[in-house]
């Protein structure tokens, strides 16, 4: 028997796993996700802070909205049991989804949070990792640019030791300036509120409130 | 699944940037993937190329075998152009009869090839009105990482200019180059808002509101168009992506025909 | 553009600017549109065309088969543009060929483009072409027709789709080619123009142009749109006004 760690590969779910997914179908009680997953994940109404009734689901969540949902449970039959209850999660608006390898999202989380907590702090943008390798970030083009470069290094370096020297390297050389495109001053944007405690780490304590 | 959601997030910052004259990577609005092109790739093929523009990768094998003319065309020789996209090459395709953006890839890299006059079908000709050399031009997407027209066409030229006539295989005779006389290469265009972008990645074509290829041929010619996907382009915008596309048409031409 | 071959070349143009049938460069053929000609389509056209005869029907929005190509967020609109086997002098072999199968895509994306498909989630529209007779230009005869017939089945869009080709002949550049003129000139591209935006939904193009024959072919083509979409919405007109039953047209 042979079972490789990979190195790529398709996201296989775990209960308490945070995940970022996109709406691909609505019915009249429940959502399906994408989240990289191999099936869709249903998202029941009652798994959401909203308070409906059946057949307004559509009035709440749309195809192709981008959603930071927990794993619930998975069952016999294959289903990924998703909620949106709880801190740090909800549906998002602005920014972009970028991906990563999810086998490398422990790389961008970093030792207890340091990684993503720099990317944080070096871009001033929000970010929410999902264990599925999509990653949900918003702040200024700008930002949003050098956390993308940021990713790809991890993706392309992520197996060599010193990463995340050559991270901070990377975003302390560039601060101020979009890396390797162009430069573009755009109007300064007020700085975000702290993310979300959307990685479970050791010191999610301390945490700011959740962005959404 | 080949129903494909994407989250419209993406959509809305891809577009967010090109109103900033920037790119997911890092690219300029008028500015190509890193292209390369790997000659002779298959040693069974008469012609091959391995051409990549970014994360894209298509293999084109250029055979050429005796056949019967067309019965309209006595005296020249039979050029059929097939791409197939296959299902390692993207999730989101899979196994079955081609697939209508297969078939339009092949037909697009096909009328450039034809429309430019590329191959002296004449030469082709071994006896007229009965026996002459039919030319399949193959085109294997194995990576569809966007801009599968260019990338294609792109190899389909590297093949087509290093391919040989078999004709010893064959006792026709010695083999001898096949009689290439015009270079057609494919600019394709993505239209993200107001902006429009050459060399569309896979995120970009999903996002954009229209796609154009221009085809051009040494000679500052437009050999063929083909707009394609939802979205619009007024006459200006065609009249001025001609431009660019013999820009982007002469270096890749170079790069096609190579050494 | 098949010159290869060995048949012989007509004379395109006469010293005098007249083309093989006495039109001017910029000439379109006369062009006849009936809106509503079909009992049992949602909306139906029928085109003639020079000497080309084509029909259209939209049936929809409807439940999509196959089921998988449903989008849970708007209507999908497929088309199927078929040429009959009785429609050109050496009879076509019946079925789906990739230059169909080609047309058909570029023809449902220049509908997608213009029709408010957000308003009708998990459904499709269906597009139906039939060329029963071809003389050069069938798929702008086939959009324009697919386009009256949207119009006639209530599908709500931006705009008509007129459509033509521009060529280039014995030097020229000509509009809406004909058989002869297609199959010895040099260049022929079809489009379709969205009138209220100026924009191109459809271009294709094939030979050879100089970017200056490009931009004057553009211009014509767009010139040529825009009298095709006087006699379209005279067809709607028509159909509205005199209420005239489903194939009334087509014996006229």
């Amino acid at each position: 028997m042979v079972r490789v760690i990979p190195l790529s590969g398709r996201y296989i779910p775990k209960p308490s796993d945070v995940v970022v997914g996109t709406v691909t179908d609505v019915q009249t009680t429940f959502w399906l996700l994408d989240i990289g997953a191999p099936r869709w994940a249903p998202l029941h109404m009652t798994g959401t802070p909203w308070k409906m009734d059946v057949g307004e689901t559509g009035q709440y969540l749309h195809v192709g909205d981008t959603v930071v949902v927990q794993i619930e449970n998975l069952d016999a039959t294959g289903r990924i049991g998703v909620t949106m209850l709880g801190d740090g999660l909800g549906k998002v608006d602005g920014g972009t989804v970028i991906t990563l390898s999810p086998a490398k999202v422990p790389r961008l989380i970093g030792r207890s949070g340091s990684m993503i907590q720099m990317l944080t702090q070096k871009t001033d943008c929000r970010i929410a990792v999902g264990q599925n390798g999509r990653i949900w970030v918003d702040g200024t083009s700008d930002g949003i640019e050098r956390v993308r470069e940021a990713i790809r290094l991890i993706e392309e370096e992520g197996q060599r030791p010193g990463l995340t020297e050559r991270i901070a390297g990377y975003l302390g050389s560039t601060q101020g300036t979009s890396g390797p495109l162009a430069p573009t001053p755009g109007p300064a944007r007020p700085p975000f509120e702290p993310p979300g405690p959307i990685e479970p780490g050791d010191d999610e304590d301390d945490a700011g409130p959740g962005p959404f | 699944m080949s129903n494909e959601v994407t989250a419209e997030i993406l959509g809305t910052h891809i577009l967010d940037l090109a109103r900033e004259g920037r790119r997911l990577d890092g690219r300029g609005l008028d500015e190509y993937r890193a292209v390369s092109i790997e000659h002779g790739f298959v040693a069974s093929a008469d012609g091959s190329a391995l051409a990549r523009i970014g994360h894209s990768a298509v293999v084109c094998g250029v055979k050429l075998e005796p056949g019967k003319p067309f019965p309209d065309t006595p005296n020249a020789g039979v050029l059929t152009t097939n791409a197939e996209l296959v299902p390692l090459s993207n999730p989101t395709f899979e196994p079955g009869p081609p697939h209508p953006r297969a078939i339009e890839v092949s037909r697009v890299i096909d009328r450039a090839i034809r429309a430019a006059e590329a191959i002296d079908l004449k030469k082709l000709c071994v006896t007229p009105g009965e026996k002459t050399w039919v030319c399949y031009v193959d085109v294997h997407v194995i990576d569809h990482s966007g801009n599968l027209i260019d990338t294609g066409s792109l190899a389909a030229l590297a093949a087509l200019t290093h391919a040989t006539l078999p004709a010893k295989r064959f006792g026709i005779g010695e083999d001898s180059p096949l009689a290439v006389q015009h270079f057609p290469v494919e600019t394709t265009f993505a239209r993200l808002g107001d902006a429009i972008v050459v060399d569309p990645s896979f995120d970009e074509e999903l996002a954009c509101q229209g796609r154009l290829t221009i085809a051009t041929d040494e000679a500052a010619n437009v050999v063929a168009m083909q707009k394609g996907l939802v979205g619009a382009f007024s006459p200006e915008d065609v009249k001025s992506l001609a431009e660019r596309a013999f820009r982007h048409g002469d270096r890749m031409r170079k790069l096609a025909i190579g050494g | 553009m098949g010159s290869v071959g060995a048949k012989e070349v007509p004379v395109l143009l006469t010293p005098d600017g007249k083309r093989i049938d006495g039109r001017h460069l910029d000439d379109l053929r006369e062009i006849k549109i009936v809106a509503g000609a079909l009992h049992q389509a949602d909306g139906s056209a029928y085109v003639e065309w020079g000497a080309n005869k084509v029909m259209a029907a939209v049936y929809g929005p409807r439940e999509v088969h196959p089921r998988h190509l449903q989008q849970n967020n708007k209507a999908i609109v497929q088309c199927k543009y078929n040429m009959a086997a009785f429609s050109v002098d050496e009879r076509k072999r019946p079925g789906l060929d990739r230059r169909s199968q080609e047309i058909s895509k570029v023809i449902a994306e220049a509908f997608e483009s213009v029709i408010f498909v957000e308003e009708y989630p998990r459904t499709s529209i269906d597009v139906y072409i039939e060329v029963l007779q071809a003389n050069a230009g069938t798929r702008c005869a086939g959009v324009v027709a697919a386009s009256v017939a949207l119009a006639d089945a209530g599908i709500p869009m931006v705009d008509l789709l007129p459509s033509v080709a521009v060529g280039k002949v014995a030097g020229q550049i000509v509009l809406d080619l004909k058989k002869e003129e297609d199959n010895f000139g040099e260049a022929d591209m079809p489009m379709a123009l969205v009138p209220q935006s100026g924009r191109l939904v459809l271009l294709q193009m094939e030979g050879h142009m100089t970017a200056d024959e490009l931009g004057r072919s553009l211009d014509l083509g767009v010139k040529g749109c825009r009298a095709i979409y006087e006699k379209m919405k005279q067809a709607l007109r028509d159909r509205y006004e005199t209420g005239a039953g489903p194939a009334a047209g087509v014996a006229q």
